[in-house]
């Protein structure tokens, strides 16, 4: 047979069409090159170990973003603390004990909707309830359990897509064997399923890290160092700027833009870090489903 | 421990019902003393007057026309990058865009926000000619950018849910690669596509803090170069200080924000279902 070329009209369709495609995928990475790029080359700079290790200082009138940082990290420990049993609970709930379909489905639209809620409602709905109904007032664990909420779905979801692979066999075989279902649970199933819980918890790290509106008004704006060994009091009633939010208070309230740069870097590096950490763990996860 | 189970597995129901069921009660209060058609109709918000008035038409029209500026600049873009990463990409290109998809959708909103702000608003200032460059018209591209990795994500799982048969019959037929993409693979992956559209608007209405930093927040009627309030940033901006019938007010249009996420939820919902039917 013989291949006749292609009609003009036909050849530009395509050509058009190609450079189109390569032109937006081009546009998508030159946007993070240059968000990066800047990012860096305006926030590096102004970071010193000075500006890592210390407090804000009126007297010396010195900036440092120690508190920012420890208080960051308490936000994710408390509320990993406390949304890891709870979602991991509820996928196994999900997965292992539900029979009614409905239910089910009904609890997955939940999810589903909580995935969708802005983060500035849970803020408002948080600080309603957990501050000024239970009288926490704008305080760390106010922000914490305002981000349990914000982070179950995550939880849920990613322990429920590992559970599903754990095979059916290895849950016959524990029971045959005379386990009992919470033992077979704990022995076996959980194990399997660990890389995928492993994966939920890096993400909601990385959620809680990127988390800003919902903290406005739980966790407040602190920007002094709570010592919470010393007094666990300090965790209840002291407000706390997360990097997030100090990051927006110096930018917008107090015009200090390289401070606001160098922690921009700095939760860019965070980013890079979670997203290799969870394409690591994933890649496991992946190989194991084989 | 059947209990414990049974009690965590109701958990994000109990979370959806009390934000809902908090939303309405705070909420309803300010409606019912302003009047529901002033305070949705209203063009004049002054929460700090002497004779306060709240009317927060100009919130909603601003969220409106911010989300629908968003989607017409970032789902062409995304569909594209999409297409791209599903069916034309190399796997090694794929290997590198991929991962860099991922790393924008990771970025925290501040992060966007603060380059909007030092950036953007400075460049449309100068471009052109105004006295302030903080407006509706960056909020436009800041939150296109921000909803690009969830159109491209979404999209690019629909189009590679397209089985295999109907391309290699289109390609049987004479059609050219890129034809086939567009005639056979889109077209098969449209609702998947039409969710990613869709949760892209989830996505636009409900951002905050990137939008605080680079809208302006005046409460004017929307206009292009305009320094414009959103109903997400409405709620952010005044409550620090607010109080009385203002801050019951700020509930109103934090349930009004609710009312259009769940709307969008449910359209997401039955668009999901309809491709799995």
């Amino acid at each position: 047979m013989e291949m006749k070329p292609l009609s003009g009209k036909r050849r530009a369709y395509d050509r058009i069409l190609r450079f189109l495609l390569y032109f937006c995928a081009a546009l998508t990475c030159a946007l993070l090159i240059f968000v990066i790029g800047y990012i860096f080359i305006r926030g590096l700079p102004h970071i010193t170990w000075e500006f890592l290790s210390t407090s804000p200082s009126y007297i010396n009138d010195t900036i440092g973003i120690l508190p920012n940082i420890v208080n960051t990290v308490y936000l994710v420990l408390v509320t990993l603390l406390i949304t890891l049993p709870l979602g991991v609970g509820a996928a196994v709930y999900l997965t292992e004990y539900a029979k009614n379909q409905r239910l089910v489905s009904a609890i997955e639209f939940a999810t589903e909707t909580l995935t969708g809620i802005p983060s500035i409602i849970f803020g408002l709905v948080g600080m309603l309830f957990f501050c000024q109904l239970l009288g926490l007032q704008a305080s760390l664990l106010a922000g914490s359990l305002t981000l349990v909420i914000v982070t179950i779905p995550t939880i849920i979801r990613t322990t429920q897509e590992s559970l599903k692979t754990v095979p059916q066999s290895y849950r016959e075989g524990a029971l045959g064997l005379g386990a009992g279902k919470w033992h077979m649970i704990r022995t076996v199933v959980l194990p399997s399923s660990i890389d995928g819980i492993v994966t939920g918890c890096i993400l909601a790290i990385g959620r809680i890290v990127g988390e800003s509106a919902a903290l406005l008004f739980t966790a407040g704006m602190g920007m002094s160092l709570n010592n919470f060994f010393a007094s666990p009091d300090n965790f209840i009633h002291s407000s706390g700027a997360s990097l997030t939010v100090a990051l927006y208070v110096y930018a917008r309230e107090r015009a200090e833009f390289d401070v606001a740069f160098a922690i921009a870097a700095i939760l860019m590096l965070l980013t890079l870090i979670i997203n290799l950490a969870a394409k690591l763990v994933g890649k496991r996860l992946r190989k194991k489903q084989g | 421990m059947n209990a414990v189970f049974f009690i965590c597995g109701f958990i994000a129901i109990v979370f959806v019902l009390f934000i809902s069921i908090y939303l309405i009660v705070s909420g309803l209060p300010a409606i019912r003393e302003i009047g529901l058609v002033d305070f949705l109709f209203g063009t004049e918000w002054a929460s700090t007057a002497s004779e306060p008035s709240f009317g927060i038409l100009p919130f909603i029209l601003t969220s409106i026309y911010g989300t629908c500026g968003a989607i017409i600049l970032g789902v062409p873009v995304g569909f594209m990058t999409a297409v791209f990463l599903a069916k034309v990409a190399s796997p090694r290109l794929a290997g590198i865009v991929r991962p860099a998809v991922d790393l924008l959708a990771g970025i925290p909103s501040v992060v966007y926000g603060l380059i909007g702000m030092m950036v953007l608003v400075p460049a449309v200032r100068e471009a052109f000619t105004l006295p302030d460059g903080a407006s509706l018209f960056c909020a436009i591209i800041v939150l296109a950018i921000m909803i690009l990795p969830s159109i491209i994500s979404v999209s690019e799982t629909a189009l590679k849910a397209v089985p295999p048969e109907y391309e290699e019959a289109s390609l049987a037929l004479g059609a050219t690669h890129i034809e086939t993409v567009f005639r056979v693979s889109v077209p098969a992956a449209s609702s998947g596509i039409a969710a990613a559209v869709v949760l892209g608007i989830g996505r636009a209405i409900g951002e905050a803090m990137a939008i605080m930093m680079v809208a302006g927040n005046v409460a004017n009627m929307p206009g292009l170069f305009k320094s414009v309030r959103f109903l997400t940033t409405a709620v952010a901006s005044e409550m620090a200080y607010a109080s009385g019938l203002q801050r019951q007010a700020l509930y109103s249009i934090a349930l009004v924000l609710f009312v259009f996420i769940m709307i969008i939820n449910v359209i997401l919902n039955t668009v999901l279902k309809k491709k799995e039917a």
